[in-house]
């Protein structure tokens, strides 16, 4: 079994979900307090890359992040690499592609969330800040708690996207799922371990999840 | 400690056209019809809401002002509100929700006076329940527990009784009578329940589309409706019309035409003679003549009517009379053996007496009084 893939998939998702979920939470607070006919539009573009075939959104990124657009030479100017076929590229793409995964469970939990809990605390005394540390929070961590577990999960067995936007880079780029794609292809590969792996672990945050939503109800 | 003076005027989102004075110590009681505005006007008064003009000052502070441009946060405006359906923190115990609003405390502090609290509205050894572990009457004593916890200097308590049964519901409204007395700070009680409002208020306010359109004593409020539509909104049922007489200074009386029937009523010198007004009488002082042995009384506005109804409520019996004339029913309440013993049933031709001292009269609005009938008809 190719660890170092399998081990690059676990970094990549990791900091995929650190990075997405407070940009995630705060994003779906506003979308879930915010009353305009914009926000169905808005709405609408966060969901896409639900929708999309993964190569067309890798797609798209691919040439978002070549030399010839604005972002990938900015970032070439700023890090020396190019952003397309490295690990940040990666990163980038995963955070773009799991955008629903991480905003809508949130947004479904601050939108159950009645808004009289919220005017209670501050009538209590409770500051906005600690209105949502102590009691907003604690009461949509199940949300949370779900995008983060779907985020991960989703990001550990990512194809498309990946191997549009980073190709097929030992140590860089081949993740699980690419490494268990040329393992099928290769004559006398061994695919099993590894396709066990992915399994066992989507199987774990499924579960995950349907506990969370048990708890919740 | 001080009054609670609010005064609020809005078109957008909802019309507000109210007022209201609350003294230290007084509950008043805000009531009106589903949708008339009354909780925009506590949420006004918290700081959840701002209203687009008015006022809303406590003592000598001012909350809001639309034209000095203030307006105080929620935070900062120390308000106790008990919430419709509690608004309790269901992830923390009844002691970590009273806790909460504590926190002008220090932290060791907090615990023990959540503590006492709890135990103040008879919830001690239950201070590690979560909400949802808690019946319906022990999650609102929580809530009242909370909105207390701030030491407020208002009260403000949004139908806090109609989430609950009935049972609860007389316990809890005894328990509030019994806590208040103990409470020198204004308080707002908001209830679609006259009942409910007659048993616990001191004054009560009448809400209609925002607008407060009566105000003074329960008594006052309940039994001498400003006009028509006061009257529809406290559910008064004798609403009629009449052109006024004259008045006999001397006997302290209005002489009403009704259908040309001459009425004594209490005197009411601001209609000048020949002008049409409404009056109301309520059900319970419309006396009925005994038919087998009559009595003392009969000499009172008697009037003479044909049964076209009658409803058994409880231990009374609502007989609705048919009068020469008059479009609507006259309503009488009797007990339910007097009705047995006088052999009423419809088709049956009596005679009552409408008590002077009880018949109301009020300015008429032709208009309003159609509209309120059937508004009444619709929300009762």
């Amino acid at each position: 079994m190719d660890w170092g893939a399998f081990l690059l998939s676990l970094q990549l998702a990791l900091a995929t979900t650190v990075l997405l979920l407070p940009a995630a939470l705060l994003a779906a607070r506003g979308l879930a307090r915010w009353r305009s006919p914009m926000r169905a539009v808005v709405e609408a573009m966060l969901t896409l890359p639900l929708v999309l075939p993964p190569t067309v959104l890798g797609y798209y990124l691919l040439v978002g992040f070549g030399r010839a657009s604005p972002i990938g030479r900015a970032f070439e100017a700023a890090f020396g690499a190019p952003l397309a076929f490295s690990f940040e590229g990666l990163i980038t793409a995963s955070l773009i592609a799991n955008i629903p995964f991480a905003v809508q469970p949130i947004q479904r939990a601050i939108e159950a969330l009645p808004r009289e809990i919220t005017d209670a605390a501050w009538v209590s005394g409770l500051t906005r800040w600690a209105a949502f540390w102590r009691i907003e929070l604690p009461l949509v961590a199940p949300g949370l708690m779900t995008a983060a577990v779907l985020t991960f999960a989703h990001t550990m067995g990512e194809f498309g996207v990946v191997l549009m936007v980073g190709g097929n880079i030992p140590g860089e780029t081949r993740t699980a799922a690419i490494a268990l794609y040329d393992e099928a292809q290769l004559p006398g590969g061994a695919p099993g371990t590894l396709a066990a792996a992915l399994l066992a672990l989507s199987f774990v945050a499924i579960l995950l999840v349907q506990l969370l939503a048990r708890r919740r109800a | 400690m001080s009054g609670l003076s609010v005064r609020l005027a809005q078109s957008e989102p909802i019309a507000l056209d109210a007022e209201l004075e609350v003294a230290a110590g007084e509950l008043l009681g805000l009531v009106g019809p589903s949708g008339s505005g009354k909780t925009t006007v506590l949420r006004c008064i918290a700081g959840l809401h701002r209203p687009a003009g008015g006022q809303v000052r406590c003592g000598n502070a001012a909350w809001f002002d639309a034209a000095a441009g203030i307006d105080l946060p929620p935070q900062a405006r120390s308000v106790g509100l008990v919430f419709q359906n509690y608004a309790l923190f269901p992830h923390l115990s009844a002691l970590e929700n009273v806790a909460t609003a504590l926190g002008h405390l220090p932290r060791e502090a907090r615990a023990p006076r959540a503590s006492a609290l709890l135990e103040r509205v008879h919830l001690a050894g239950l201070e590690g329940r979560r909400p949802a572990e808690l019946s319906g009457g022990q999650q609102q004593r929580v809530a009242v527990a909370r909105a207390l916890a701030r030491e407020p200097k208002v009260l403000l308590l949004d139908e806090p009784f109609s989430a609950v049964d009935q049972v609860t519901r007389r316990k809890l409204q005894r328990e509030l009578a019994e806590l208040r007395r103990g409470l020198s700070i204004p308080m707002i009680l908001v209830t679609h329940d006259l009942e409910e409002a007659a048993m616990l208020a001191d004054r009560l306010a009448l809400l209609h589309h925002g607008r407060t359109v009566q105000t003074g004593t329960t008594e006052e409020v309940l039994t001498r409706p400003k006009n028509p539509l006061c009257a529809a909104l406290v559910a008064a049922r004798n609403i009629f019309e009449a052109r006024i007489l004259g008045h006999d200074a001397e006997r302290q009386l209005t002489l009403l035409d009704w259908h040309g029937r001459q009425l004594e009523a209490v005197q009411a010198p601001q209609f000048a003679p020949g002008s049409e007004v409404a009056w109301t009488i309520p059900p319970s002082e419309v006396l009925l003549h005994r038919r087998v042995a009559p009595s003392r009384g009969i000499a009172e506005n008697p009037v003479t009517g044909v049964i076209v109804d009658q409803l058994r409520l409880g231990s009374l019996t609502s007989v609705s009379i048919g009068i020469e004339g008059e479009e609507h029913p006259l309503i009488m309440d009797v007990p339910n053996h007097v009705a047995w013993r006088n052999g009423l049933e419809p088709g049956v031709e009596i005679g009552v007496s409408l008590l002077a001292k009880a018949i109301h009269i009020m300015p008429a609005e032709q208009t309003t009084l159609v509209g309120q009938r059937s508004q009444a008809d619709r929300t009762s």
